[in-house]
């Protein structure tokens, strides 16, 4: 590899050519202060707490946006630069409440974190008396301007990642703003509750409702037998919480944490992923035999379903009728548990635990009570889990490995990659081949759907018909599918879309600090998930098999439909 | 000591008189546009490049250098734009230039659109200069009627669309990449440079920004030889600037001056020096986002060599002259809100340290101050301009720090802990 020499902080380094001072100073083990710089977004340098001195230069520079050049004499720590950077810390300081204490943010904070690092004590700015409104408007997410450093990551991520773009910057000068237009509520415009801006956010500008103390309250109460699912992205990154590695799989210290916590069942919405796979993959099928709408889409992400329902209502009837697993479950947990387990449904509380902001919204969209009434009763984020176990003084590390309670807690591997972009794809496939053809398949690893690549495309030979499907992950990339359908150029039978980058691993509710490389981490601990299940395929479910036998009777069915299906709205 | 300018100039000031088409024909108008197409851009360019022209914008960036840039790039669709946003306090002379010899600069843009290979161009005109606006507007249309612009211009085979564009009134869009941004529809606000307007510009496309008095300059060089040039001015800064001379002098207006003279003589020679009974307490030299200077730093050439080294920023150049009845911090506080009120709010030590500094200028003329305010502001003042996101953000400091180098007395003397000497001794 070429290389160039470089001067840092008087240490003559060689480095690739073409990366930034940031990078550069990185690799030699310099961690230089950012905030409004994130390893998956575009520059903005806008914050300027990255500014180093370059000798010749008159001004100081941001090392995000500056390039090495050979001989670039560069220093990062000279008094001067130290004095910059403490100082535009407490000018951000002075505009910022002085609340962490309270702060939902207090521990995570970023720029609590870089403060600390660079030793600001004291804030000789005028502090800024705020008057903005929170916004509450969504069973989502909470936003309080008061917070907003204004380092644009949250627009940056709503606009280049999601390519929705409700939040952006207004106005100028002091009166500048990161809100939705005209200072707008986000249940008034087309936001889809995704929750990529909270999970940028360096700050506690933007973050998921808290539904934890819903959580304390109901398992106090002794009159009700309270439930817990489990999307299969959390127990891939849930660790990350107590400092372990990314990519840590703790399903059994999961399962042990919450029944400490003294949840009555801990079941695993990976049944319910199952038999998704079950509902999902014979209404392919009879679109296929019957000349359905094709391509069918999936329709598993909330904040994907609210996205077609905003921008791409013409194309509803693309999508599958299926409801997510989440709602799949909350409906059988207080129809069919309920029956087996002789509760009545009202006495049953339903708690998801979802690596999702949408997912809260989801629960309360109110044609979601197949079961009389609210499926899902209430939906934590996985940082609100991971809230609650360090409240409740949970050691993390100490914990038993356990098993989940059954039949709704009994999964395959086909379910547990439903977590990464493609897994559904993938886990469809397995059971379709093998209910179409008969045939059992010798590879289950679709590897061309799997990974980090925007939009990927695999076909598979169904006795003679070709099953082309192609996957999208971030609404930036699903909007580039659907534009294809439009203009009739989508050749596809079935179509993945997972709102978030990376699928569910990268969900607006996952721990902060996510990123791409984290987001492939996670990935590859859900496929490890997998190759250690006995069972691989969602039709092998052994307790899903018992729930058609015993209830449903079959998928498509009467029971099915009415408790497994949905509809959509127009929003636009 | 230089000449004073007489008939012979590159300016052809006389304040009331609009210098129509058959007058700026009359004068040799269009004559250098006629020669620059005959002689090819090559040579119009070495003839620039010798004249050593300047931009008059305020970074005063080499002309000839920024016009190479833009023929090493490979791209055919290149565009010029013609910075009018002037929008300093203080500064007048593009309206000037815009309303009174409107040919001069139009002729100006064609040559250098010739000579950077642009076809398209625009002329950014803020929208607070409505009369320049109608005045420019017309002249277009009249020069393409006459062929100097659009198709085929003089039958050379060069031609050269030029559009005006009214800015939506922002003095950040001044700052070339947020005049870009504008033009396109977006938000005015800076862009990340590299790349730069000459790599990729407007629409991506190379693009050839230059100020109004630069543009002006061109015909005069090309009609009248980059040697004739140079015998204005210095061999460091040839020709004359533009001054627009405000404040407390007899003669306010603006005047053209060749560079070499010092500040003294520009405001006593030009201005007719400071009201009649009063002493001269501190000018300030490049409009708002210039410097303040005490009355012993005059004997400084209007030169961008001397200049700089004695940290005078000519700037737009703006002369803004205050008498002894004068409150530095008043005027500077002044300043700083006008930038405080323009700043785009993207960067945060443009943004909030303007946004503090102006309350510690509050405190101090309220007499609510104290000391270690002074040094805060001090520190305050480096950050906004060390660290700021663009040009203008980084300027927005300059009275700021320079007010504190030169008058920190008077800073000092408004906190409410500064004692007089003798009250210390008592107490000690």
């Amino acid at each position: 590899m070429q290389t160039i020499n470089i001067t840092l902080n008087g240490k003559v380094t060689a480095v690739a050519p073409e990366i930034t001072i940031l990078e550069a100073a990185r690799q030699q083990g310099i961690d230089l202060p950012t905030l409004c710089h994130h390893p998956d977004q575009r520059v903005k340098a806008n914050c300027r707490i990255c500014v180093v001195e370059i000798e010749g230069v008159k001004n100081l520079v941001p090392s995000c946006s500056t390039r090495v050049t050979a001989g670039m004499n560069i220093t990062t720590n000279s008094p001067r630069v130290r004095e910059t950077v403490r100082t535009i810390l407490e000018l951000i300081f002075a505009d910022h409440p002085q609340e962490c204490l309270t702060c939902i943010r207090n521990g995570n904070c970023e720029l609590r974190q870089i403060a600390a690092k660079f030793g600001v004590r004291d804030i000789q700015g005028e502090k800024r008396k705020h008057s903005f409104s929170q916004d509450f408007s969504t069973p989502s997410l909470v936003r309080n301007p008061d917070k907003c450093i204004k380092c644009g990551r949250c627009a940056e991520a709503c606009h280049y990642i999601q390519n929705v773009g409700i939040l952006y910057s207004h106005n100028r000068s002091t009166e500048i703003s990161i809100s939705p237009e005209y200072g707008k509520q986000l249940a008034d415009v087309a936001c889809v509750l995704c929750g990529q801006c909270a999970l940028v956010c360096p700050v506690g500008a933007i973050h998921e409702r808290d539904d934890t103390d819903r959580v304390w309250e109901a398992l106090a109460d002794p009159q009700k037998h309270v439930v817990v699912q489990v999307a299969p992205a959390v127990r891939v990154s849930l660790a990350e919480e107590f400092g372990f590695p990314s990519g840590e799989i703790a399903t059994g210290k999961l399962v042990s944490a919450l029944r400490s916590l003294g949840f009555d069942r801990v079941f695993d919405t990976d049944f319910s992923a199952d038999l998704t796979i079950m509902e999902e993959g014979h209404e392919l099928l009879d679109r296929i035999a019957n000349g359905g709408v094709l391509p069918m889409i999936t329709s598993c992400s909330p904040g994907w379903i609210k996205y077609m329902e905003h921008y791409y209502p013409e194309l509803i009837p693309h999508l599958s009728t299926c409801k997510s697993p989440q709602q799949m479950f909350g409906a059988l947990a207080k129809t069919y548990y309920a029956q087996t387990s002789g509760l009545e449904a009202k006495d049953i509380i339903v708690v998801s635990v979802m690596p999702c902001t949408a997912k809260k919204f989801e629960a309360e969209r109110p044609e979601m009570n197949a079961s009389g009434s609210q499926d899902v009763d209430i939906v934590l984020t996985t940082r609100e889990l991971g809230r609650m176990l360090q409240h409740e003084g949970i050691d993390f590390r100490m914990l038993p490995e356990a098993e989940f309670d059954s039949p709704l807690g009994i999964s395959t591997g086909a379910a547990a990659i439903f977590g990464a972009t493609g897994g559904v794809m993938e886990a469809a496939l397995r059971t379709v081949y093998e209910v179409v053809t008969g045939r059992t398949l010798t590879d289950l690893n679709f590897t061309a759907v799997r990974g980090m690549v925007g939009v990927k495309e695999a076909s598979v030979d169904l006795a003679g018909t070709e099953v082309k499907a192609g996957i999208a992950h971030g609404l930036a990339n699903a909007k580039r599918i659907l534009e294809m359908i439009k203009a009739g150029q989508a050749d596809y039978t079935f179509i993945e879309v997972m709102c978030c980058p990376g699928g569910c691993i990268g969900g607006g509710g996952q721990p902060y600090g996510t990123t791409n490389e984290i987001r492939a981490r996670r990935i590859e601990a859900l496929y490890q998930v997998d190759e250690n299940m006995p069972l691989r395929k969602s039709h092998e479910n052994p307790a899903v098999q018992e729930l058609y036998q015993d209830f449903l009777l079959d998928p498509l069915g009467e029971l099915s439909h009415r408790l497994l299906h949905t509809q959509y709205c127009n929003r636009s | 000591m230089n000449k004073m300018l007489d008939d012979d100039q590159i300016f052809n000031i006389s304040p009331g008189r609009h210098v129509d088409l058959d007058h700026h024909c009359q004068n040799g108008g269009y004559s250098a546009l006629a020669k620059a197409l005959a002689q090819g851009p090559e040579t119009s360019l070495k003839e620039i490049l010798d004249a050593g022209l300047r931009g008059r914008g305020g970074a005063a960036f080499p002309t000839a250098e920024k016009i190479k840039m833009l023929r090493a790039n490979t791209e055919k669709l290149r565009y010029i734009i013609c910075n009018a946003d002037e929008g300093e306090p203080g500064t007048f002379k593009d309206r000037f230039i815009m309303t009174h010899i409107p040919f001069q600069l139009l002729e100006g843009i064609t040559i250098a659109a010739f000579m950077a290979g642009a076809s398209e161009g625009y002329i950014y005109v803020r929208h607070e200069y409505p009369e320049a606006q109608k005045i420019l507007h017309e002249s277009i249309e009249e020069a393409e009627r006459r062929g100097f612009l659009g198709d085929n211009i003089l039958g050379s085979g060069f031609s050269l669309s030029l559009k005006l564009f009214s800015g939506a009134g922002s003095y950040l869009c001044g700052e070339e990449t947020a005049l870009i941004s504008s033009i396109e529809g977006k938000k005015g606000r800076p862009r990340l440079k590299p790349p730069y307007p000459t790599q990729a510009g407007l629409w991506q496309k190379p693009t050839l920004i230059n100020n109004v008095e630069t543009l002006a300059n061109i015909p005069k060089i090309i009609e009248k030889s980059a040697s004739w040039y140079r015998s204005f001015g210095t061999p460091d800064s040839p020709g004359t600037k533009l001054i627009s001379l405000s404040g407390d002098v007899q003669n306010r207006g603006l005047f053209e001056v060749p560079f070499g003279m010092t500040f003294a003589q520009i405001i006593n020679e030009y201005g007719g020096g400071a009201k009649t009974g009063k002493a001269i307490k501190a000018v300030n030299i490049g409009g708002a986002s210039g410097v303040l200077i005490p009355p012993e730093m005059l004997f400084t050439p209007l030169e961008y060599l001397a200049c700089a080294k004695t940290g005078i920023t000519i700037g737009s150049g703006a002369i803004f002259v205050l008498d002894d009845t004068r409150s530095i911090l008043s005027n500077v506080q002044n300043r700083l809100r006008f930038f405080l009120h323009e700043s785009c709010g993207k960067c945060t030590p443009c943004r909030e340290g303007l946004r503090q500094a102006n309350l510690i200028l509050d405190r101090l003329l309220a007499g609510e101050a104290v000391r270690q305010d002074v040094s805060t502001l001090e520190r305050y003042t480096r950050a906004i301009q060390e660290a700021s996101f663009c040009g203008l953000g980084q300027a927005a400091g300059n009275s700021l720090r320079s007010s504190l180098a030169y008058y920190r007395d008077e800073y000092l003397a408004s906190c409410r802990d500064n004692k007089p000497s003798f009250i210390e001794e008592e107490t000690a």
